[in-house]
């Protein structure tokens, strides 16, 4: 019998495998449901709290000395501004940025060090990114505390997800698809327009998804540019003074009273129909694109 | 390929769109002119009568004022502003909350027009804004009674003197425990709720109570800019004490205990008598807003925001949100000196 194995101990090995088979499933499960439970509490509490405060009036209202008048009207359309001029600003400086990196640049020491600064600067805090926004935008561009300057210290704090992303996606586009371009006789320029960004632009907008969705939540950098915390008016030009909707449950949270923290919580659940909708946008976008090849 | 050009082609119009309208702005940047410009496009829209003089009731008046500073006077100009967008919808009132000292930062750079504060204006404030050539003027609004609060549940604190609180906030006198400032308390650890030191509510307390001497700090300390948390802190904890502006006392006063103060004459309780006559002492102080002169000269608006508030709304803001107005005199007073800048 030497060498091969009784059956009661092959019993024993296979058993001690399914188990640490199942250890592990259920480890993962938990993990999955940890996240999953603080979502669920998260959505529970800002609902219950929130949906009281939600009406048509809090979402056509300017923001209000009463809780009872308080709407987020300003907040939402100052982010929707917000986001209309980082999505264009960040998506063009940060695609040609990756591609420069990833089909032009030597690989080189010079383009190593450039790389290792864009995601170094990925991890950066935001308020950071504010002082810049405040130093440039506010003073030396003269801008003032603006929608514009705003909007730019915004795009410049989500370009490097932006960036890291595209460069990701453009890498794992398969290199047998440019070999076959340039065997047709496509120039670099072709090859990228026609090849390369069709068949990378699902991974680079899942990578805008998530930078866009910081954007809109960012409230430290927009305290620093000067966001109002309380404004009646919609920003009437790139120059005007606005609002964004973190700046607005921001304000709510911090005053007296027992009522605020409900309407901030309206505010809240706004916020994240918003987000959601601004994804959803994204991922149908992203889903025509999937399958390019 | 014909989607991807398509979704290309929205990329490059949005854009194009982005590039248009930055250039657009250009020409509205030149000098510090984007208040006048929008003053001009808001009144071609609607026919202006801004060359004319006569004060009539229902003129519509445009363009923005900007106001900025303090977190203790962003309710009482957030009330103010709201009302006085009904009666002059086209006029701009940005507000912001950024501590006296943010709003004096740009104040005294000629940045915005009203500059609120819950603290006198500092001499090297005054400095810098004589440097940049701008004069503020200052107001007073409201008082603020800084309330020394206790839970509920505490049952021996009723009254401090300005000692006692010396012998619990500061670092150098090395009390821990309740039994250490006075012995007939229990001998429990004293748990500090205290604003952040940025902001002017913890300036206010540093200087007449603590005079600039550290506060104790680390274990059973905790600070915080969000006085919310403060409030919450303090209402279930017997051994809790903190303070902040009377006016997050008032909206709690079912969850909290205010501490009466005795500054040398009796304790006094904070409420809104007390306060304006200044017998709450040394714990009330004035709120102000700094309006900008060459503001107040210029701009027709500014002068009529200013008239505005000074006629009945900022009193009434005032103790809607638990301040304490002053006498109806002291507005007239204050507005009648400040006419003399444009009559």
């Amino acid at each position: 019998m030497n060498g091969f194995l009784s059956k009661e101990e092959w019993k024993k090995r296979l058993n001690r495998r399914l188990f640490i088979n199942r250890i592990f499933y259920i480890l993962f499960f938990a993990a999955t449901t940890i996240g999953l439970i603080f979502l669920a509490m998260l959505l529970y509490r800002v609902l219950t709290q929130g949906i009281g405060y939600l009406s048509w009036d809090f979402i056509k209202g300017f923001p209000a000395p009463y809780p009872e008048e308080a709407g987020i009207f300003a907040g939402m359309i100052g982010s929707v501004y917000l986001i209309a001029i980082v999505a264009p600003v960040s998506l063009v400086l940060g695609v040609s940025t990756a591609i420069y990196l990833e089909e032009y640049a030597p690989k080189n020491r010079i383009s190593r060090f450039i790389q290792g600064n864009i995601q170094n600067l990925a991890g950066v805090p935001s308020i950071v990114f504010g002082l810049l926004g405040l130093t440039f935008f506010v003073y030396i561009m003269d801008f003032g505390y603006s929608l514009l300057a705003g909007g730019l210290t915004m795009s410049l704090l989500v370009l490097p997800i932006i960036v890291v992303a595209a460069q990701e996606a453009i890498r794992s586009v398969p290199n047998e698809l440019k070999e076959a371009s340039y065997g047709m006789g496509a120039t670099k320029w072709q090859t990228i327009l026609r090849v390369v960004l069709p068949a990378s632009i699902p991974g680079i907008l899942t990578g805008s998804i998530l930078a866009l969705s910081r954007a809109i939540g960012e409230t430290a950098p927009l305290l620093i540019v000067g966001a109002a915390a309380a404004i009646y008016s919609l920003p009437d030009s790139l120059l005007g003074p606005y609002t964004a909707m973190p700046i607005q449950i921001y304000s709510w949270v911090s005053r007296p009273g027992e009522e605020w923290p409900l309407v901030a919580a309206a505010g809240i659940i706004v916020l994240l129909i918003v987000l959601l909708l601004m994804n959803a946008v994204a991922v149908f976008i992203r889903n025509k694109f999937q399958k390019r090849y | 390929m014909n989607s991807f050009k398509r979704f290309a082609f929205l990329l490059a119009s949005i854009l194009l769109i982005g590039v248009l309208a930055a250039c657009g702005q250009t020409e509205d940047n030149q000098g510090d002119a984007d208040d006048q410009t929008q003053e001009q496009e808001t009144n071609a829209d609607n026919g202006s009568n801004e060359n004319n003089d006569s004060k009539d009731e229902d003129k519509k008046l445009s363009g923005t004022i900007k106001l900025a500073g303090s977190s203790t006077v962003f309710p009482i100009m957030e009330a103010v502003t709201y009302e006085y967008h009904k009666v002059q919808p086209n006029v701009q009132t940005p507000l912001e909350s950024v501590g006296s000292g943010g709003g004096f930062k740009r104040s005294t750079k000629g940045e915005i027009d009203f500059s609120n504060a819950s603290r006198p204006i500092k001499d090297e404030e005054i400095a810098i804004a004589e440097e940049n050539g701008i004069q503020l003027e200052e107001i007073v609004l409201a008082y603020d009674g800084l309330t020394v609060a206790v839970s509920l549940q505490n049952d021996f604190v009723e009254s401090l003197t300005v000692e006692q609180l010396r012998d619990i906030f500061l670092a150098e006198r090395g009390n821990t425990k309740w039994s250490d400032i006075n012995p007939d308390w229990p001998n429990e650890p004293i748990k500090i709720y205290a604003p952040g030191h940025d902001s002017g509510t913890f300036d206010y307390f540093n200087e007449v109570i603590l005079e600039e001497k550290p506060m104790r700090e680390g274990e059973g300390v905790t600070l915080s800019e969000d006085d919310n948390l403060l409030v919450r802190g303090i209402q279930n904890d017997p051994y809790a004490i903190g303070f902040f502006g009377y006016a997050y006392y008032y909206a709690n006063q079912n969850k909290l205990k205010a501490v009466a103060i005795d500054g040398g004459n009796g304790p006094v309780a904070p409420n809104g008598e007390t306060i304006q006559d200044g017998t709450y002492s040394p714990l009330s102080r004035p709120l102000f807003t700094y309006v900008n002169v060459q503001s107040l000269k210029e701009k027709e608006h500014v002068q009529d925001f200013l008239e505005f508030f000074m006629n009945g709304p900022a009193a009434k803001a005032a103790e809607q949100v638990g301040y304490v107005a002053l006498p109806e005199e002291k507005y007239q007073e204050q507005l009648a000196n400040l006419k003399k800048f444009y009559e």
